[in-house]
């Protein structure tokens, strides 16, 4: 059987010798299609022994019109009709014509007389309520779903990203560890509702839209522009039809964003270092910095 | 003993402990087939497979990335790293939620008592308050680190707008912790902050009243955000996040190369 590499064959075979207690060249002779050796039929006293072959006037098959009628390799047509006859003990079917000795997958077929086509069907069946499965069709190996995807340069997870993240993991630790062990949170009077301090500033995230309240009325620079800001973010990937990822094809994007992410980053340094009392122009270099949340580094 | 079998016993006794353990049911129902953990364990490409699929790290990673995945000028780590701040500032969020009240006055003093009274107490504030700040960071520059290589394009774009619910959630928590010290900054960083929330046109002052609870910002707005940054908002973005690292593993991975 060309089909199946040899070792896979063998090991099939041993396991159906010990299961039935055959030897295992007989069992693997028969999975390949081929004569037992000799003297194996005397070893294997019950169930091992093939079938006998069909006396004239039995079933006549012919296993190489079959094969190429559906598509099914002769070897396993084969195999399937030598189990058939030996699970019912019935005969094996005669080779009809020229497949006899063509094919040498006949085996101990060959010598049976050659019988009429169209004989009478196998007179023992499987008994009444057995049911039996009966090859269909070989459907040959490939994925069911049909893919065109390049095969890609890749590594394994474990160990090479896995290292590079757990090393990226530390040293956040450490820095964050470090900053902590230095620098203490600020924490400044209690909380008094009668005193506000000057200046009064958002956190510092908010501090971009904290300065765009000194130049646009409050709901354009505190509502409109940031609930805008964010929609717009979302939908980039619908707007931008792009299909291309390299740098040079997306000019237009690039100069975009990055204008839009310097100005959000210039507004966010200005309200917090250039903003003073009275959320008036400050030089921080001289007047000092008004930034509660560096508080305690700056002290 | 003059031959040193007595440290040569104790040392074979330590190891054969060490082999047994590790040859143990107990052990081997922990670490799964493959694991570098396990006695049997050799370094096979079948078990470097293993280590990843046979793991809960399976959710996070497939088998393999792409090679130009590996280089960390590409990813800089900026997601990883923002999901790990995220899971320090829960582990010391944990913390520090043993040894504060959200009412007034007594916030003020649980952190004053922090810096003196709890052992570590004011490392782990430091580390949670600096923690928040990273993550804003790193959350920030993730999102443009991805817009520079066009990962949102097709298939990603919608873990794109997941990414930016995310953002917009990094901030809601760390505003909404920006409060609870309840000194004069965060009081009037969280005033000045929701006073922006009440311009907003045809409903800006019933949303300023809902987060506020109130007019104004008063204690009850301290619990109300304390509900909000240790409750009600990691609950959302954890579920939000558990759709963005799926999305990133269903989507094709790492995005590129360029």
């Amino acid at each position: 059987m060309a089909q199946l590499p040899e070792n896979l064959l063998r090991r099939a075979a041993e396991a159906r010798a010990k299961a039935e207690g055959i030897p295992v060249e007989e069992a693997l002779a028969e999975m390949k299609g081929e004569a037992p050796p000799a003297g194996a039929d005397a070893a294997a006293p019950s169930a091992g022994a093939p079938a006998p072959v069909a006396a004239s006037g039995g079933p006549v098959r012919d296993l190489d019109a079959e094969s190429s009628k559906f598509g099914v390799p002769r070897p396993l047509l084969d195999r399937g009709m030598r189990a058939r006859a030996r699970k019912d003990g019935t005969a094996v079917p005669a080779m009809a014509g020229a497949a006899v000795a063509a094919s040498p997958a006949a085996g101990k077929a060959a010598p049976a007389a050659p019988a009429a086509p169209g004989g009478p069907p196998p007179a023992a069946g499987p008994p009444p309520g057995v049911r039996t499965q009966r090859l269909l069709t070989v459907v040959k190996a490939g994925a069911i779903q049909g893919t065109t995807k390049e095969p890609q340069d890749k590594v394994n997870v474990w160990p090479h990203l896995l290292a590079i993240e757990f090393v990226a993991l530390l040293a956040m630790l450490a820095l964050l560890t470090l900053m902590s062990a230095f620098i203490d949170a600020p924490l400044l009077e209690f909380a008094n509702f009668n005193q506000q301090p000057n200046p009064s500033k958002a956190p510092w995230y908010f501090l971009g839209l904290q300065e765009l309240l000194a130049y646009f009325d409050p709901q354009v620079a505190g509502v409109l522009l940031p609930t805008f800001g964010m929609i717009a973010l979302m939908f980039i990937p619908y707007v931008d039809r792009n299909p291309s990822v390299r740098p040079s094809d997306r000019k237009l994007a690039f100069s975009i964003f990055t204008v839009f992410f310097m100005a959000a980053s210039i507004l966010t340094i200005f309200g917090s270092f250039f903003r003073g009392p009275g959320f008036n122009f400050v030089f921080p270099w001289r007047d000092g910095i008004f930034f509660d949340d560096l508080k305690t580094l700056l002290e | 003993m003059a031959d040193g079998n007595g440290k040569g016993g104790v040392l074979t006794a330590v190891k054969g402990m060490g082999t047994h353990l590790r040859n143990s049911q107990v052990w081997n129902s922990i670490f799964r087939p493959g694991s570098p953990a396990r006695a049997d364990s050799t370094d096979s490409p079948r078990n470097r497979a293993y280590v990843v699929m046979n793991n809960v790290l399976y959710h996070l990673h497939p088998v393999k990335v792409k090679r130009h995945g590996l280089k960390v000028s590409y990813v800089l780590c900026l997601g990883g790293l923002s999901f790990f701040l995220f899971i320090i500032l829960t582990v010391t969020g944990i913390f520090l939620m043993f040894y504060y009240r959200p009412t007034s006055p007594a916030a003020y003093f649980d952190l004053q008592a922090l810096a003196t009274d709890v052992a570590f107490g004011q490392l782990v504030r430091n580390m949670h308050r600096w923690g928040a700040h990273l993550m804003v960071i790193t959350v920030f520059l993730h999102m443009t680190r991805v817009f520079y290589h066009g990962a949102y394009k097709p298939p990603r774009e919608f873990n794109w707008v997941v990414g930016i619910i995310l953002l917009l959630l990094t901030l809601l928590l760390s505003f909404t912790g920006y409060l609870l010290p309840w000194d004069q900054l965060a009081l009037w960083a969280v005033t000045v902050g929701s006073n922006m929330g009440a311009y907003a046109p045809v409903f800006g002052e019933q949303v300023s009243f809902i987060l506020v609870g109130g007019v104004q910002i008063t204690a009850d707005t301290l619990l109300r955000f304390y509900v909000l940054h240790v409750l009600f908002l990691p609950f959302v973005i954890v579920i939000f996040m558990a759709v963005h690292f799926w999305r990133v593993r269903k989507d094709g991975g790492i995005s590129g190369p360029l």
